[in-house]
């Protein structure tokens, strides 16, 4: 049995009220779905005196197109589920690598509970961390992101290097994904991309008086194809232990069509997702060109260096970066 | 410790119940309103064991903050032999789970009972094993080796389709 630690719960019915509520009460906490932030609550590794639940700010829960800067894009709600996430038709047709992603995390009764802007916001993990306080203790008291002052995956380090574990974190990035905050100053709106901070203690760049309402997806005016890429030791239930987005923009829509623009972003290495550089030789072959691959291959392999943070030995994570990518690529290839 | 009043719908009845505002959903339904089917396992969101249905999506008890599921519509084990479906107190689900021996211990049963409701209401036709595999991801059996389990939750979804459209 894990006791939950003793806090109030405060219900608002809007996001102003929220904003308000996280201005007014520092140290509050915010729980949309629960699944990230109460098994961490009930392992101890944070005591808020309160915590804002949104399980009723309705406005969080649209998916609807929009225009922004004369260029159309899909306003995914916070509060959307991640299987609402997964199944909305809008999101399966436009971003089907976004629909895989949030249809990959955990089991279904997670993501029955989870929110999109719960998993952009998850907080990092680390096999040091998630655990009870007890099993810390046994460690001999904790780490940088517990109790403690040192690092068990890098000894002599004074950075933490928990793992940024979202699935949808790196296929938002690929897609050039927005992330709207709303805060006490009014709305803020920041790329993905520049979302994540290489610091395990505080990921985001998210103040703690800010709530994130929803994602903005542009709607691709290109040709595209892109895929996700996930290993767990268990199918059915588990963060990623590898975890790469696929972007690519085609000429025409085919896959024998050179390739315009490509994006890969690989998650779970440190606190901030990598988006995998040096890929210019990509451009102008045909998706279908087994020179693409090697090229993108070689380079995640290269530039993807897991730490011991996570299950299973980095050397062996690693490897499997390089392979899943190139079986992504493969399945893109053969669905045409 | 300050206690707050909880209004919530509980197998289609209104329940009161006063709790401490950090006790989850699990909590509340076992040590204040004495519905133990729901399981307390891992508490963490791994095992399933607490598997109930809120609004009728199934939802893991232990990590719902009771408050949060107030003016929604909870669905426990407990209601399962109330359902329209059912027959003599039974649903044929649980029909199903006594016929096929699917229940070993028992202890994953009500969890498993939950999630495999609600996959029948919405395919509302026979489901095929690899759907039951999926449904059924986040809750784990350690006796079984979930063989039998998936053969009685596709067995009460042919008996909930009726024989002639099985034919």
């Amino acid at each position: 049995m894990l006791r939950l630690p003793q806090f109030g719960v405060a219900l608002p019915a809007n996001v102003d009220a929220v904003v308000a509520l996280l201005r007014d009460n520092p140290g509050a906490r915010i729980v949309a779905g629960g699944t990230d932030i109460l098994p961490n609550l009930k392992h101890r590794l944070d005591e808020p005196g309160m915590l804002i639940s949104l399980a009723q700010v309705a406005e969080l829960r649209s998916i609807a197109k929009v225009e922004h800067d004369g260029q159309a894009w899909v306003e995914i709600g916070a509060g959307n589920t991640l299987t609402q996430v997964s199944e909305d038709p809008q999101v399966r047709a436009l971003f089907p690598s976004l629909a895989t992603a949030a249809g990959l995390v955990a089991s279904p009764l997670i993501r029955n509970m989870g929110t999109l802007g719960g998993n952009v916001n998850l907080d990092t993990r680390c096999r040091y961390v998630n655990q009870t306080k007890f099993w810390r203790q046994a460690l001999g008291g904790g780490c940088l992101k517990s109790e403690g002052k040192v690092c068990w995956v890098v000894p002599t380090g004074r950075n933490c290097v928990a793992a940024m574990s979202s699935d949808c974190v790196p296929v938002l990035i690929s897609l050039d994904a927005q992330i709207v905050l709303a805060g006490p100053q009014g709305q803020r709106v920041v790329p993905a991309a520049s979302y994540f901070k290489a610091d395990g203690l505080r990921h985001t760049v998210r103040e703690d008086a800010e709530l994130t309402t929803s994602l903005r997806v542009p709607v691709p005016t290109t040709p595209t194809r892109s895929a996700y890429a996930k290993w767990t030791v268990r199918k059915s239930i588990d963060f990623p232990l590898v975890s790469v987005a696929l972007r690519f923009d085609l000429e025409a829509d085919s896959v024998d069509a050179p390739v315009t623009k490509l994006v890969v972003v690989a998650g779970v290495l440190g606190a901030k997702p990598r988006i995998v550089s040096k890929l210019d030789d990509a451009i102008g072959k045909p998706l279908s060109d087994p020179a693409l691959s090697r090229i993108v291959c070689a380079a995640v392999a290269k530039q993807c260096k897991p730490l011991e943070n996570v299950p299973y030995e980095a050397p062996y994570r690693r490897r499997m970066f390089e392979v899943f990518t190139r079986r992504a690529i493969a399945e893109l290839v053969a669905a045409g | 410790m300050a206690e707050a009043l909880l209004s919530l719908r509980i197998n289609g009845e209104s329940v009161h119940a006063a709790a401490p505002a950090h006790w989850t959903l699990l909590e509340v339904l076992r040590y204040r309103l004495d519905l133990i089917g729901s399981k307390q396992g891992c508490d963490k969101g791994d095992c399933g064991a607490c598997t109930v249905q809120v609004d009728g999506e199934p939802v893991l008890a232990c990590l719902t903050l009771a408050c949060a599921a107030a003016g929604r519509e909870v669905r426990t084990v407990e209601g399962l032999g109330w359902a329209p479906e059912a027959r003599d107190g039974c649903h044929p689900l649980q029909d199903a789970f006594d016929r096929w021996d699917a229940a070993q211990c028992g202890f994953c049963t009500p969890g498993i009972l939950m999630s495999a409701e609600a996959l029948l209401r919405k395919a509302g036709r026979v489901v095929t094993r690899e759907e039951v595999r999926e449904a059924l991801a986040g809750n784990l059996c350690r006796c079984t080796g979930y063989t039998k389990i998936i053969d009685a939750v596709v067995d009460a979804s042919a008996m909930l389709v009726g024989p002639r459209e099985q034919a």
